[in-house]
């Protein structure tokens, strides 16, 4: 037990340290002894321990023999599925070199417990700071540099380096600039409204003004053009402009919705065509005669950071965007019914063709996909009324 | 203790006489120590003192499952082509063949199914960044909790918080390399977020993706950052981490013999050499284990990325879970205000909570520090229950990154509970605000009656479980005191004062400089200081302790001449422990 009163005289006689030193009711009783363990002391037990060693050792290079073995044994290619889809190949490999590994890190670790000596030992700690008289050395050696480089009584020099290292900043961010185009008003329109435009091409040597047709609704992957009559109520289809599957058509280059090109248009021009009893659309101001008999067509990148939307609640025809949840009611020129996203989902005004083609009257009358600083929504509320 | 007569013969008292080995390792070390002066470089390191404690090797998971990533990342880079130029895939993998996708996507089913090792290499990899990251937090964790961030450590603690931003980075750009429709995904969402940055937002997009999203440049853009920029960083401050801890030498935790002014604990050679050795090969094999075994991230199954396509469900790697979280139950706000769009709906998840939450683990030591007015280093590790109010603040962190993330899965969580995701979203959107506040206070106070109980075993020792009767009926518990070694540990920490703002003068009577800011300052810091330490129980004075079991002593002498008198006659004594 500890005997309480020479304790708090040992604290009168250290109390001139102040906060520094914490007063300790029970002294430091010192390092306890070190105990011998069964290893040190017992030859018996000390061979079996460096028998497990070794034994662990020797089942670690077995499994890396068989890991060997099992990288030419076992074909992979067209035998990717067997063992619960990993391949017998990455199944035989893991286990074999995870194993190997394991028997190393459990022989050493094994070894360093049982054999190499346990005894603690005491190092000393030094506070993390340069003693005082090194310091002052350092300080008075940067003092003598500085005054030899006699910045301080040259300002003129000081500044004019100062003021040109700071300019060679504009190089770094200036060679930035061809990392990409800029925005423009890229953002601003889809390749659903190059259906319907006026472009001059010379035909027999005159140059003629040709309508382009207005972009067909096409379904997507296939790129079959939609006819009014192919819908049924409550039926959804993923739909894309017809240009991205027929180009020439619309008077444009394959070149032009290939590759990266494709994947732009895609990005914004994806559509979710929805076939609805007529009288469950509530039309918004000047969308009277966007819909076909209860088609409704609408942007399918929410409006919030840019995710294909996919998940339709048929009754309600609620759209659910399946990264944030934002919803969307179809019912009523896209509102946000719930969850993050800042605004409607855009709607595509339809009409059909002389064929009975589902086609747009036009672009989207406003950005689609995530909102960005430029956005004006001022803008889009005009073209709602155009 | 045995004499050293018992110690094992092997231990041996006469020095061994060297080998040929020995004496061609000798002349190796004389060979590079002419040219290297190793001999005054390794002096003090090669025995230097590390202290146990297996909560000392949460880091080093870390740091051994950033080698395994070089190990295998470097594999990968043998293999993996980052580029989006658009092919048709006619490998090994017969449901995707025919299919027109990126040089990245297919490179990346190449290395999974016509490369033997591809695949293991892949998810080992993949392993390995969620193990990296998961051991950096509960490092971080182990760090706060025991105090080991005070004084001289704070400039390891911020190289730790930006090591785990780095690697958080590091592991976005990782998983959006294959350009399958899940990462593809994701990046859309970061593109997103970049167009809500107010002025310059399209800008960066349009930078970054080379023209307008998706574009052909962002795999090959985000395999350099991932290959060669963020690994450069993550190794250089890994390196300076280390020196650090090198040079400040292992906290420990406080015991007999051990003080502020020692480390205790076992030589780097060999016996620290060989455990974290030895454990490098278990993470390692776990690793490998994990790779083989488990399959994550299946690329394959998710196809390559379309810009008009989606799987439902989702979701990024779990470390980016908690802003997607808070992605989800942000209320629909956008402002718009002369001609522009200020998206705050994703500004204040994406764009400030997580720089902001960052920025708060970076200034919490430097908080404390300035609460406190504590400038002492500090080499003992504190018990979290000593620390109530720190530990508090980081019941109250985790609380809020917690529900944040459960709110990154609300719609797993609705399908898999049958619940309404509304209802979800708006509990979440209630409960990430006033649950980290819960769990302040209850921590709090959990740590404070925690503290209580150790003082209560310190002045009147254990519960012994043996109750006695008195003659007149009543019932007493025996309590035991506790030995000394764990009395000493408990003791062994430091008495906290309570902060005063005492009129313009500080604690050197120096009038306060600054006027009515420093007033203000310090009024917070004394606030802030009872809040912190004001319900704090102190360790007892010598003179409380001695007291306390002389009092202890003396029921105890009561007690035994209860059970020798009494009925009981077969109550334990003190001969017993």
């Amino acid at each position: 037990m500890t005997d309480a009163h020479d304790t708090s005289n040992d604290d009168a006689n250290s109390g001139g340290g102040g906060e520094l030193v914490p007063q300790e009711p029970i002294p430091d009783p010192g390092l306890p002894a070190h105990t011998w363990r069964p290893t040190d002391v017992d030859p018996k037990k000390e061979k079996r321990a460096e028998i497990q060693v070794a034994a662990l050792f020797g089942l670690s290079a077995i499994c890396t023999i068989l890991f060997v073995v099992a990288y030419f044994t076992y074909d992979i290619g067209d035998n990717w599925h067997v063992i619960g889809g990993l391949g017998a190949s990455t199944v035989a490999l893991g286990a074999t070199l995870g194993l190997a590994l394991l028997f190393i890190g459990v022989a050493v670790i094994q070894w360093a417990r049982k054999l190499m000596g346990d005894h603690e030992i005491i190092e000393l700690r030094h506070p993390a700071s340069s003693p005082e008289e090194d310091r002052a050395t350092t300080l008075a050696a940067l003092k003598v540099g500085i005054e030899e480089a006699s910045i301080a009584r040259r300002p003129l020099i000081r500044n004019s380096m100062l003021g040109a290292l700071g300019l060679l900043g504009l190089p770094a961010v200036v060679l930035l600039r061809d990392l990409g185009t800029l925005p423009g008003d890229k953002l601003e329109h889809t390749i659903w409204g190059q259906g319907g435009r006026k472009i001059k091409t010379v035909e027999n040597g005159k140059e003629v003004t040709v309508t382009v047709p207005k972009m067909r609704v096409a379904r997507d992957a296939i790129g079959t053009p939609i006819l009014a009559s192919d819908l049924e109520i409550g039926d959804l289809v993923n739909a894309q402009p017809e240009v991205l599957f027929n180009p020439t058509r619309y008077h444009m280059e394959h070149a032009d919705v290939e590759g990266v090109e494709l994947q732009i248009h895609k990005s914004k021009a994806s559509l979710i065509l929805l076939r609805m009893e007529p009288a469950d659309i509530k039309p918004g101001k000047g969308r009277e005669n966007w819909d076909v008999n209860g088609i409704v067509a609408y942007s399918k990148i929410c409006t919030h950071v840019g995710c294909p939307i996919s998940l339709n609640e048929r009754t309600t025809h609620h759209l659910l965007c399946p990264c944030h949840q934002s919803t969307f009611d179809l019912t009523d020129s896209g509102r946000v019914v719930f969850g993050p996203a800042g605004r409607p989902l855009p709607q595509l005004p339809l009409e059909v063709d002389e064929q009975g083609y589902l086609v747009a009257q036009s672009d989207f009358t406003e950005p689609v996909g995530p909102s960005y600083w430029e956005r004006d929504y001022e803008r889009d509320r005009f073209a709602e009324g155009d | 203790m045995m004499k050293s007569a018992d110690v094992a013969t092997t231990n041996g008292t006469e020095p061994a006489t060297p080998t040929r080995s020995a004496k061609a390792a000798g002349a190796v070390a004389t060979w590079a120590d002419e040219r290297l002066g190793l001999g005054t470089a390794m002096k003090k390191q090669l025995r230097k003192v590390f202290p146990d404690h297996w909560s000392f090797m949460l880091g080093e998971i870390a740091l051994w499952s950033f080698v395994i990533l070089l190990l295998t990342g470097v594999f990968l880079t043998l293999f993996f082509d980052p580029s989006m130029t658009e092919v048709q895939y006619n490998g090994s993998y017969d449901p995707l063949r025919g299919v027109h996708m990126s040089r990245a996507m297919a490179s990346t089913l190449e290395i999974s199914f016509d490369v033997r090792g591809g695949l293991l290499m892949r998810q080992m990899h993949h392993w390995a960044a969620m193990i990296f990251i998961a051991a950096m937090m509960i490092h971080l964790l182990r760090v706060y909790l025991t105090g080991a961030f005070r004084k001289p450590r704070e400039l390891n603690w911020i190289i730790g918080c930006l090591l785990l931003l780095l690697g958080t980075i590091e592991g976005f750009t990782g998983y959006s390399l294959p350009d399958d429709l899940l990462s593809g995904t994701g990046v859309r969402a970061a593109d997103g977020f970049m167009k809500a940055s107010p002025v310059v937002g399209t800008y960066m997009s349009f930078f970054l993706f080379g023209g307008e999203f998706p574009g052909d440049q962002i795999i090959p853009r985000l395999y350099a950052a991932h290959i060669l920029l963020i690994p450069g960083l993550l190794l250089a401050l890994i390196t300076a981490h280390m020196l650090l801890l090198v040079y400040h030498k292992h906290t420990q935790w406080p015991g007999p013999g051990r003080t502020e002014e020692n480390v205790v604990g076992y030589p780097l050679l060999p016996v620290y050499m060989a455990k974290a050795g030895g454990f490098f090969f278990i993470v390692f094999g776990m690793t490998a284990l994990l790779g083989g075994l488990f399959t994550l991230n299946p690329v394959w199954k998710y196809g390559p990325y379309d810009p008009s396509k989606v799987t439902a469900g989702s979701q990024p790697d779990w470390y980016m879970g908690w802003p997607d979280g808070l992605l989800r139950i942000i209320p629909p706000w956008e402002t718009h205000i002369w001609g522009v769009t200020l998206s705050w709906n994703i500004m204040l998840p994406i764009l400030i909570a997580p720089p902001l939450m960052l920025m708060v683990l970076i200034a919490l030591p430097f908080l404390e520090q300035w609460i406190t007015g504590d400038k002492r280093e500090h080499h003992l590790l504190q018990r979290p229950r000593n620390a109530p109010t720190r530990t508090a603040v980081m019941a109250a962190l985790i609380t809020f990154y917690g529900l944040s993330w459960a709110a990154g899965g609300n719609d797993i969580i609705a399908i898999k509970m049958h619940l309404s995701i509304n209802q979800i979203t708006y509990f979440l959107r209630g409960a990430v605000i006033i649950g980290p506040i819960i769990a302040f206070m209850i921590t709090r106070r959990w740590c404070i009656s925690l503290q209580r109980h150790d003082q209560e075993k310190l002045l009147h020792g254990y519960e012994t479980g043996v109750i006695v009767r008195s003659p007149d009926g009543g019932y007493a518990e025996k309590h035991l005191p506790i030995s000394e070694t764990k009395a000493y540990t408990l003791t062994a920490r430091d008495r906290e004062e309570v902060y005063t703002a005492n009129g313009t003068a500080d604690e050197a009577g120096v009038a306060a400089p600054g006027g009515k800011v420093a007033e203000v300052a310090k009024k917070i810091r004394s606030k802030l200081s009872a809040l912190m330490f004001a319900d704090n129980v102190q360790k007892p004075t010598a003179e409380e302790l001695h007291e306390a079991q002389h009092h202890a002593d003396h029921e105890l002498h009561e007690l035994e001449h209860q059970i020798a008198t009494g009925p009981n006659k077969h109550g334990p004594t003190d001969d017993d422990h």
